[in-house]
């Protein structure tokens, strides 16, 4: 098994307003209210950078800051970017200007759709000249990107900085891709298991076999199923209530991520 | 420390210089560039394309009709040329096909798709034949390409712009090294489609003419399609083939669409490379160069590669035989740089009429024949993503 220290959480949902909030529901604390997302303000941007991007990669950086807000020194951090639809938002603009006269593509549009964009945004933000994997995955692109971060950090010796992240689509596109509510989930992993504070450690590999987990409430549960970045509920759980758990999350249809959790 | 080396112990590439490996040496050998004008249906650029001929006739794999799109139909005329699919059910029998990890790249993936899909909206709706996970989305190619070979082990689909598809050897070293599985196979797709002919055109990277690498008048890119693939495996089982020995991969962290201006991030991932190989510069014989052909690219790319080694290894960009295959670029010059290992080959760096005086890399404009053991591999993509790799002789 792959063994990393989770440090740190950075989360953003409708009624999941980052990990103390999250944290404290997941603990059953507090009760879940559904309420919008606030504006997206991710620090990594200079305001005028700001403007030139998409609520894509805002959401992004955003739970990335959160992740990283008592970190010192990000420059060191590799990065992977996880998300199974990318940008749809520059997608149906990209598409709508290609099926017009002249195709009047934009051309900053043009080099924020690469799947990577988030990726480079934050590097720029973050002054990061690390490795940087930006990744699909469907469903299965939260535990792809946990196990490329977990793999990266335990062979590279560098700690990763995870994140995961999903808008729904736009209208035209609405009716073919499931993407319905947007999640993002940020984590910062290290294989350094003699640094405190820290969240968790997680061991992990993938296996067949085993259910996938669920989330109990009926509420998260749907929250779990609204976006691929809710798969990482059943693992934010478990370190929320600082308990030791065995879990399956969702990875490819015939083959799990099988996760040991336990406090640290 | 440098890294355990791997075997590449098979290997098949189809791009515009044709399908499969003969076709793309032939090319290479013969100076033959696998550039036209830009004839792709429905487009009214001047430009030059690198285009695969037969995708729009061909016959889909029956029983995975859903994923049928441009970009998987190259991923499947790739995979049957050099045996590829009976070497890859003899793997299966090595390993178990639950041991054998999947890593793809693919920069559009199947968006010429979703483009034809906006052309057929009625009243503002697409079309109800209109299935984008199988076909637009990054990991269409990863779910066609695991179910064709019957694989279960991971699957790791990688989208950095043109990146992507050097970065699956990294990717799979790393999983190999860490015991999540015990072979790998690797590749890169990417396919023509308007969003990037004309995305590149708005940024004003897309040259009219035929491209011309390190040219004193180049002045953009020629945008092509590609597929490659290769098996990796733990050395011990084969001592004749060739290796990869390292890779390096970096960020620029200084602009979307801009290299850094001093090859900063460039120069990381090449340094990382030697660094995992355990070499050192003067050990490299030949360095296929990312070379596309844009003022900014290749001038970045030449302080870089200067930098690093000054003027000795011989170099030259690859992109005059099959244009930029963005998001195959990456397999695809690494499978040249295998065939040009294997056959004591140096390409030339084709169209190039006068290297530009402000650069000062080796540059060979024309073809060499001899041996050599060692060649570097660049790829770099959008958002400053660097990846380099060497490859060795057996």
């Amino acid at each position: 098994m792959i063994k990393v220290r989770l440090h740190s959480v950075g989360i953003l949902a409708p009624g999941l307003a980052g990990w103390r909030e999250t944290a404290s529901l997941l603990r059953k604390e507090t009760a879940y209210t559904a309420s919008g997302l606030s504006p997206l303000k991710p620090t990594t941007l200079k305001p005028n950078e700001r403007r030139r991007t998409t609520n894509t990669i805002k959401l992004a950086l955003e739970v990335a800051d959160e992740a990283l807000k008592q970190w010192p020194n990000p420059q060191q951090l590799i990065s992977v970017f996880s998300s199974s639809e990318g940008d749809l938002e520059i997608v149906d603009q990209i598409c709508t200007a290609l099926s017009q006269q002249g195709r009047p593509v934009s051309p900053t549009q043009f080099h924020n759709s690469v799947h990577n964009a988030p990726a480079g945004y934050w590097s720029i933000g973050a002054d990061s000249r690390q490795a940087s994997t930006s990744l699909g995955g469907l469903n299965g692109c939260f535990a792809a990107g946990l196990m490329e971060a977990s793999v990266q950090t335990a062979i590279e010796g560098k700690p990763a900085l995870m994140v995961c992240y999903d808008l729904p689509p736009p209208k035209p596109l609405a009716d073919f891709i499931h993407v319905r509510t947007p999640i993002a989930v940020a984590l910062l992993l290290s294989a350094d298991n003699t640094q405190g504070n820290a969240l968790a450690d997680i061991a992990l590999r993938p296996g067949a076999g085993a259910e996938e987990n669920r989330m109990t409430d009926d509420t998260l549960e749907a929250l779990r199923l609204a976006a691929p970045a809710g798969r990482s509920l059943p693992l934010l759980q478990a370190v929320a209530n600082r308990t030791t758990a065995k879990l399956s999350l969702p990875y490819l249809p015939d083959l799990g991520l099988q996760l040991e959790v336990s406090p640290c | 420390m440098p890294i355990t080396p791997l075997t590449i112990t098979h290997y098949t590439l189809t791009n515009a210089l044709g399908r499969g490996r003969d076709a793309s040496l032939g090319a290479l050998r013969n100076n033959h560039s696998g550039l036209r004008p830009c004839d792709l249906p429905d487009t009214d650029l001047e430009t030059w394309i690198g285009r695969v001929d037969g995708l729009e006739e061909m016959t889909f794999k029956a029983g995975l009709d859903a994923f049928d799109c441009r970009n998987n139909r190259l991923a499947y005329l790739a995979m049957q040329q050099d045996d590829f699919l009976p070497v890859v059910e003899r793997a299966k029998q090595d390993y178990g096909a639950d041991r054998i990890g999947l890593f793809l790249g693919t920069s559009t993936s199947g968006i010429a798709t979703t483009e034809a899909a906006y052309r057929r909206r009625t009243d503002g709706r697409l079309p109800a034949d209109y299935v984008p996970t199988c076909t637009h989305n990054i990991f269409s190619v990863n779910s066609f390409v695991r179910r064709l070979l019957g694989l279960g082990g991971p699957n790791l689909a990688i989208s950095t712009a043109c990146s992507s598809s050097a970065k699956v050897f990294a990717a799979a070293h790393r999983y190999i090294e860490t015991g999540i599985c015990d072979a790998a196979i690797v590749g890169g797709v990417d396919s023509l489609c308007l969003t990037t002919l004309y995305g590149f055109s708005a940024l004003d990277l897309v040259s009219a003419q035929i491209c011309r690498p390190w040219d004193t008048e180049r002045n953009g890119i020629n945008i092509g399609e590609a597929a490659g693939f290769a098996l990796l495996q733990k050395p011990r089982n084969n001592p004749s083939a060739p290796r990869l020995l390292g890779y390096g991969e970096s960020s620029d962290a200084h602009h979307m669409s801009t290299p850094h201006p001093q090859g900063d991030g460039a120069m990381s991932a090449m340094q990382q490379a030697l660094q995992r190989a355990g070499l050192k510069p003067g050990e490299i014989d030949y360095i296929n160069l990312h070379g596309t052909a844009t003022r900014s690219n290749d001038a970045a790319e030449d302080r870089a590669v200067y930098r690093l080694f000054g003027q000795q290894p011989a170099c030259s960009s690859t992109k005059g035989f099959t244009g930029h295959t963005l998001g195959a670029a990456g397999i695809t010059e690494s499978l040249f740089s295998l065939l040009c290992l294997e056959n004591g080959l140096l390409p030339g760096n084709l169209q190039t009429r006068q290297t530009d005086p402000d650069l000062q890399a080796n540059i060979i404009l024309q073809r060499q024949h001899k041996s050599i053991s060692r060649v570097l591999s660049n790829s770099f993509g959008f958002g400053g993503n660097n990846c380099s790799l060497i490859f060795g002789e057996a």
